[in-house]
Formats: C-alpha cells, structure tokens, sequence
C-alpha cells in the first residue's frame, strides 16, 4: 500500500531503502488498474516511460545522489494541460487530437530534476474551462467519495487521482479555483501560489493573467515539499517574479499565537450550504483554540469578482485560443479555403463551453464594447486586489469556505452555466488579487459523506504563512486522513 | 481644379538583431523552410514569449535617431486576426504605448529640404510566409517572430517623389544607425501608404486610401503617380471616392479594391498578459544614447563645410559609412582634402566594387593614399602614374613608395633627358605641328600625350607642355 502514503512518508521508506520507487509506483498503476476504470481519473499513461522513470530514481539513489532531494521516486501524475517531452498534450480536447509535445514545461524539467516520477496525463475541463470535470471531450471523472459526483474542475483528475490513491501527488492548475475547488470537493489539500512564483512555461493557457499552476496532495508539508520543487524563477516566463525557490518546510511549526486571521464579512452569502457553514464555523474556533486572532474584515467589492472574471478570463482566452486552427498541429477538418477550415475545425474541435468563452472574450473585447467591458473588468479587477492588500495590512490570512457546497451531482448543473460559474465564488477573486490560496480539508458532509473544504488566502508571497496555519490545522484534526470508499 | 496629394506611410523593417523577438531562434534570411523555428515561434501550446532586449534597444534607438520621445512606459498589446501565416492568430505589437513617438525626419527633396512628422515608431512580430502550389499551401515560419520595427509618419509627404526621397533617406539612417540593412530583396522593408486628395489649398483631408503590397521603393512611386491619377480621374468625373483599402498589383501597375471600410477587421487589441510593460532606466537609455551616430544628412552638410567638399562627393561619403569613415580617417591630414576626397570615391571605392571587395578588407592602411597623393603633389609622380601606382598598392598592399622606386616610377623634370622625346614627337607629326602653328591649340595636347608615351608616363606632363610650347614658337 505504498501509493496510500504521504509524500513524506515515503520519501523516508525510500531512504530507508525499505521500498524502490520501483515498487511504489507499482503500486500506484495496480491501484489505477484496480479503480480507475471507474473513476477515470487518467486519460493516458506512459507505464514504460513511468517505470523507466522510476528505475533511473532508483539508480540515482543507489549512486548516492539522494541527499536533499525529497521527492526522489516519488510519482506524481500531471493535469493534460502540462507539456511533457514526448507525450500526449491535450487540454482534454479533440482540437489537439494527436499532438504530442517536443517540449517540458518548466515545472516537468524541475520534477524530473528532483527526480520524480511525473506520469500519467489526468483529467480536466477541456482547456481548464469548467468546474466539474464535465467538460472533457473524453468523458467525466468520478469523485473517490461518491462516483456519480463529480470531483470539481477544472482539475477534477488530479484531485481525483490524489484522493483515490493513485498516485502520492498531482500538479494541476488554478485560473479561478481550478485547483482549490476540486480540493476541497475530494478532500485533498490544493494549493494556487501567488502568480508568479510558479513558471508558466510549458502550461497551456487559458487566462494568462491568472493561471497558475500548483499541487494535490494528502498532507500540507507535502504540498510544500512539491511547491518547493516546482517554484522560483524562471527566465523563460516574463511574468516570473524574481524569486528564488520557496521553501515553505521550515515555516510549519508551532501554534498559531500571534498569528491575525481574518473572515470576510462579504463571503457570508447565503446559498452556502449549512453543512459547509458549520464545518467552517468549528474550523475557524478551532483555529483560534489553536492561538490565532480572529478578525472580521471587508473586501468591499467581493460581489463584483465572478463578472470581472469571466469579462477577463474570458477575452484572454480568446485570444489564447486562436492558435487552435488545424494549420500546424491537432486536429484539422479541410475546407475549401482557410475561414471554411477554421471554422470546420474549430467547430468540430472545442465543447461548448470553450466555444461559450470564446465567444464571450471575443465580444468583451470587440470595437466599441471594450471600454465598456474589458477595461472596467481591469480596473474593478484593480480594486478587488486592494481590498485584499488592505486586509492583509489587518491580518496575516483570511480563512473562508472554498466552496459553497460541497460535491453535486454529475449532470445537476451542466445545462446552466450561471449555477456552475458561482461554484467559484470564493475562490475567483484570489486570482484576480495574484494572491495565494490553499484548501484543505475542514469536515464532511453527514447523507452522503463528502468532504468539505476550507480556503486559506495569504498576501502575494505569503505561502509561509498558509503553510504555518494550514499544518497547525491540519495537526490538530484528522479530517485529511480519512479515505474515500472507492475500492 | 487643382488636386493635392496628402500621404502618410507605415513603414515596416526588419530589425537587425541576432535572434528573434520572443525566442533564440536566427534572425537570418535564405535558410531551407523552417529550418529556424522552435516551440515559442511555432506558437505551440503552452509556450510563452521572452523579449529581446537589442530588438528594444534598436526600436529605442531609433526613436533617438528620429528625434522622437521615448515614454517613460511602453507595453505590448495582442492584435487578434486569423492568418495561416501568424502561428498564434494574433500577433504581439505595441498598440496605445509604443516604445517611442512624436520625432520628424528631415532630408533632401525637389532640390530644397523637407521634414516629415513622424507620429510613432512601434515594436512587433513578423509573421511566416505563405507558399501556394497546386493542390496545397505551406507556410515557412523562418520569418515568424522576426523583430520589425513600424515607423509611421504624420500626413506631411505630398508627391510620390517626395515619398521615394523620404523613403531613402530613411533607409540610410536605419543602416547606418545599425537598426537594420533594409535589404528590400529580403523583405527587410515594406510599405503601406495613405493617400487622399484634396482640392489644392484646402485644410481639410479627403477620404483616405491605403495601398498596400508594394515590395519597392519605385513601387511606392508608381503606386502613388497611379493612385493620385486615379483619385483625380474619379473626383473629376464628378464620383466620390470610398475609404478602402486597395492592393497595388507590380505587374499590371494599377491598384485594385481589397476590402472597404466597412469590411475593416477589428482587431481586438487588448495588452499582452504574457510581457510586463516595459519602463527603461536611466541608464539603459544612456547606453542606447551612446549609440547614436550622426545622421547623414548632418553628415554631408558637415563634410562640405569641414573640408569643402562638393555636395556630391560629400553626399557619396556621407551615404556610405564605411567609406566616410575610411576618408575621415585621413582627411585631417589631407593637404587638400577635396582630391582626397576624389580619389577615396573615384578609384578606392570603384575598386571595391570593381573587386568586391570590403573596406576592411582593403591591404593598405588608409595613410598610405595620404602618401600617393604626396607623391603627386611634389612632383615625384604623375597623376597617371599615381593611378597606376594605387593599382598596386590596392593589388599588393605594399606603400606606394616601393612601388614607384621598384618599378622605377619617378617622374621625368630632367630637360635633357625630355628634349630628344620632345623632339621625337614633334618630327613624327608634322601635320599636327602645322595644326597648331595654325592656331589649333588643342593640338598641343596631342603632342604632349606622344611624349608621355614615349616616357612610359614618367615625364613630367607640366614640363613637356612648356618645353613644346617653346619649340613650336
């Protein structure tokens, strides 16, 4: 049962030589072979590439070259929208049918670095597009708690994956809750960094202004552990902030005396979920049991984050879109002249709700609606980032449901949009505001059993702090120890 | 009625710059069809641009050099239209901040000078090239992502050949200036123009045409003489012009409706979230500074004051840095710089050419034409000698010098020696003596031209004329 393990327990087996990586990641593709026919988490999987993969981790340690290198062997699996050399990239769309990356993404160079074993392509909303996992072209992913649920979105296969054992660790990415929500919705612990700590480069992008990329584990010092892996700067990503790889280890430790949290008047809605409510009520007492402060704070313009989101996510991704056109890779229907091709191909190619986005961005964007939209999204946008760094100039984080319920039924909300958008509604604005947020699990539902999330927000570079709070939490219950019943 | 011509120009140049814009691929032309491509140029998903700084720096430079401001903030911005050739169908340029803005370009035109607004010059991609066979197209994306600078002018040119002078000038700033070779058989230049006509001595302007497609410079003047006959044709026979964009056609030399105004693409420009804004230091724009060279027209007007030279020879020194720079070199030292002058142009650069040859690769060292002129000019050497003599020195790099000495060149001044060839010329020609006993005195050169053959050219020419003068009295 290696693949149960937290990173860092393995890591100590592995160093203990009690295990190969060999063998843990056996263990992860028996448990895929066991589950995964169910839960379709993986869309594909390289075995010979893993085990070659983890045959060479297993030589490096055996050359002694183990020291400070935590995530040696360890196997973790990759969102379809991270490009590795040589293997499948696609965004859980048909338009890339066929394309196969000639490159690493900047954060796979780092893995495979620190010699982990980065396998698998798992499932998402075509192009990160959705927030139920529902939108891939090649069918949904289970949620391990309940199958007929979904996992969230739009990395619903890496929370998935992560939750149901298959693997120690999943990278995923975060536009606007992309990887908190499924976090919370399957009860593993989802971190989105400050934008700019994690290199772009090699992520496919939907909205460049607020992807990030980020990891699924099953313990917070393990989320450390790979975001430190996978940070600092990179001369490839013009938006890299000139910061050197964070190290987020040494900051758990310790209560949470002196530490101010805050609780947004303005995230009290109603449509939450009682269930939700409560945990996150015991939660935040908890949390001050443990030391912390707890203040109420405002982020006055909160109600504005879900318009301004999908006015700017929405015109990017237009534009991040175009290059899909059938010319130089992917799928490609002929027409008579270029416009017909296009429009053959891209019609074939993208689902409706990337088709919906596309529209929606290039509209926003369009002569004589642009002031009107686009610009007054980018200064509401301006706001909603100064309402955080006014609150964090009162507390160090800000503690909030991540979710305002927890896992629906797969079907319930695909024939509206709205319903599905305001699944979002907490975890929009940290990516508007370039802030870091981190869920991780806070409870559980009662009828039927599903986890709950709970969404900490720090200022931009504050993952310390997340991290601090987050364990301290984390110690203190053991809400992330619980396994989902798929078997 | 009278007609005026109103014209502004967006001109594009590939910027001279190692890599491209946002990636390490060459920035070179002639290589096989994609052969410098990459991720980041192929715009393959998941890649992101990075850029070049030299490519900030030239459009910077330019912007010096054009006497334009640089902002203290510029930024890039996606310009969305779906091409075959653009790998990202939109392309990254600088849309509401360039990187500089508000200069003017002055130069020679229709015998008189004129300066010409310049509204902005922008930095962005290039994109691939589309090939059209039978059955199929391919794209060559060697050229996507090439650094080109768009300079764009005010409305101020008001003839095609004001337009072809403006054009040249601009083309010798920005070589000289290293911001690009403006090869146009490579693409390096392309233009649009804008042109309307008005009434002559109206203020207001007229409806607007911008042609596109033309690949020369006497493209553009064609295009223009064509453009402003048709607009003056069409407003005279009582129509009304349509602000359009039309395609200039090379061989058929006329210009054809592309779209309409209504038919205009929008382009959706909205910033790049993949590029920071860009705002240069004080020190960055010091070293941009420390770039910029004399433009050339500046250049000309200082030689002919410097070393009075005529407007010719200091516009082909000027117009050609190399040789400029190999003739300043020397010229303080000159004792008459125009003859210098002369020859750097008249035989130094005509064996260049004659050889091609680089300057830099030239044998002598520049001080040795100082010592062929000295020559000459002491009377050592005839001038006809000395072409012979820098022959040499241009063949073998050896100082003129040896080479009068080893091949015996020294002029002739010994009457004795000159007298039995005088004799000799005048005794072989009696018809021409009687010619110029008769008056003809062009005649004389005749005889001084068979002395001089009779030397070998060795003789001293000024002596032989007056000793035959003498004879022949």
């Amino acid at each position: 049962m290696w693949n149960t393990l937290t990173i860092s327990d393995l890591a100590a087996r592995l160093g203990r030589r009690e295990v190969s990586a060999r063998e843990a990641l056996q263990a992860c593709l028996d448990r895929i072979d066991q589950v995964d026919g169910r839960l379709h988490a993986f869309l594909s999987l390289d075995r010979a590439d893993a085990l070659a993969q983890a045959d060479e981790a297993d030589a490096r340690r055996a050359r002694g070259e183990s020291a400070d290198q935590p995530l040696l062997g360890i196997p973790i699996a990759l969102k379809d929208i991270l490009a590795v050399r040589g293997q499948p990239l696609g965004c859980a769309s048909k338009i890339l049918h066929g394309f196969i990356s000639p490159y690493d993404a900047t954060v796979v160079e780092k893995l495979k670095a620190a010699g982990a074993v980065v396998f698998g392509r798992v499932n998402m909303d075509e192009f990160a597009m959705g927030s139920s996992t529902e939108n891939s072209a090649f069918g949904r992913t289970g949620n391990p708690w309940d199958l007929d649920r979904i996992p969230g979105g739009s990395s619903g296969g890496s929370a998935a994956a992560v939750a149901a054992d298959e693997c120690l660790a999943a990278l995923g990415s975060d536009t606007g809750g992309s990887i908190r929500q499924p976090a919370a919705l399957c009860g593993c612990v989802g971190l989105k960094p400050t934008y700019g700590l994690v290199s772009r480069y090699g992520l496919v992008a939907f909205a460049s202004s607020l992807d990030q990329i980020g990891p699924f584990t099953r313990s917070v010092r393990d989320a450390a552990l790979v975001l430190h892996a996978i940070s600092g700067h990179d001369p490839r990503d013009s938006t890299s902030l000139p910061e050197p790889a964070i190290d987020c280890a040494a900051a758990i430790h310790g209560d949470l005396r002196g530490i101010k949290l805050g609780l947004p008047r303005e995230y009290r809605i109603e449509g939450i979920d009682p269930e939700v409510k409560s945990a996150v009520d015991a939660a935040v007492r908890q949390l001050e049991s443990l030391g912390a402060e707890i203040l109420e704070v405002s982020l006055p313009h909160t109600q504005y984050a879900v318009a301004t989101y999908y006015i700017i996510a929405t015109a990017e991704a237009s534009a991040n879109l175009a290059r899909y056109d059938g010319v130089r890779y992917g799928l490609r229907i002929d027409g008579d002249d270029p416009i017909e091709m296009y429009a053959r191909t891209r019609g074939a190619g993208f689902g409706p709700e990337v088709k919906r986005r596309i529209i929606l961005g290039t509209y926003v964007l369009s002569s004589g609606y642009y002031d009107a939209y686009y610009l007054r999204a980018q200064k509401v946008r301006t706001l909603i980032r100064q309402d955080f760094l006014r609150a964090f100039e009162q507390v160090d984080a800000l503690v909030t449901p991540t979710t305002p319920t927890a896992a629906f039924r797969a079907g319930e909300k695909v024939d509206n949009p709205l319903q599905m958008y305001l699944c979002d509604i907490f975890t929009i604005p940290c990516n508007l505001a370039g802030i870091c947020g981190l869920s991780l699990p806070c409870g559980f539902t009662r009828e039927p059993r599903l986890p709950i999330g709970l969404q900490i927000l720090g200022p931009p570079m504050g993952e310390r702090t997340l991290f601090k709070v987050a364990h301290a939490y984390e110690q203190a219950t053991s809400w992330h120890r619980q396994k989902p019943p798929i078997q | 009625m009278e007609y005026e011509v109103v014209i502004g120009l967006e001109t594009h140049v590939q910027l001279r710059t190692r890599s491209k814009m946002w990636c390490g691929c060459a920035n070179e032309f002639g290589a096989p069809p994609n052969a410098n491509v990459c991720p980041v140029c192929l715009g393959l998903p998941g890649v992101l641009p990075v850029a070049n700084e030299e490519a900030l720096r030239l459009t910077v430079l330019t912007g010096f050099l054009l006497h334009c401001a640089v902002p203290e903030l510029a930024k890039f911005d996606r310009k969305n239209y779906f091409y075959p050739d653009m790998p990202k169908n939109y392309q990254i340029t600088q849309y509401d901040r360039p990187s500089t803005a508000n200069g003017w370009v002055e130069f020679e035109t229709g015998g008189g000078r004129a300066r010409v607004r310049i509204a902005r010059a922008h930095l962005e991609e290039d994109v691939g090239k589309n090939f059209h066979y039978d059955r199929y197209s391919g794209v060559d994306f060697n050229r996507a992502g090439v650094p080109l600078l768009e300079i764009v002018t005010e409305p101020d040119l008001r003839s095609a050949e004001m337009v072809y002078d403006y054009l040249n000038a601009l083309k010798d700033i920005l070589r000289q200036g290293g911001i690009s070779d403006c090869d146009m058989e490579k693409g390096m230049v392309r233009c649009d123009v804008n042109v309307s006509i008005r009434p002559a001595g109206a203020s207001e302007l007229g409806r607007k045409v911008e042609i596109k497609n033309m690949n020369s410079f006497s493209g553009v003047r064609k295009a223009l003489e064509y453009e402003y006959a048709r607009q003056v044709e069409v407003l005279c026979g009582g129509g009304q012009l349509a602000q359009e964009t039309r395609r200039w056609d090379d061989a058929a030399e006329i210009t054809e409706s592309m779209r309409t105004k209504e038919q205009a693409h929008d382009y959706r420009y909205f910033p790049e979230p993949d590029l920071m804004p860009f705002a240069p230091t004080d020190a960055w724009l010091g070293e941009v500074q420390a770039r910029v060279i004399e433009l050339p027209l500046a250049r000309k007007e200082r030689l002919m004051r410097q070393y009075g030279l005529p407007a010719a020879d200091a516009e082909t020194l000027a117009g050609d840095a190399a040789l400029g720079a190999f003739f300043e070199g020397i010229a303080p030292r000159a004792k008459q710089p125009r003859i210098l002058a002369n020859w750097v142009i008249n035989n130094l650069r005509a064996r260049l050419a004659e050889t091609s040859t680089s300057i830099q690769a030239v044998k002598f060292p520049p001080a040795a034409m100082l010592e062929l002129l000295e020559l000459v000019d002491t009377g050592r050497i005839s001038g006809r000698i000395a072409q012979e003599v820098f022959a040499e020195m241009f063949a073998t790099g050896d100082a003129p010098e040896h080479i009068v000495a080893r091949k015996g060149l020294v002029q002739v001044s010994d009457a004795a020696a000159l007298e039995p060839l005088c004799d000799a010329a005048i005794a072989a020609h009696p018809r021409t003596v009687a010619d110029y006993r008769a008056g003809k005195t062009a005649a004389l050169n005749f005889l001084k031209g068979q002395v001089m053959k009779l030397s070998h050219g060795k003789a001293n020419p000024n002596l032989v004329g007056e000793m035959l003068q003498r004879k022949l009295q």
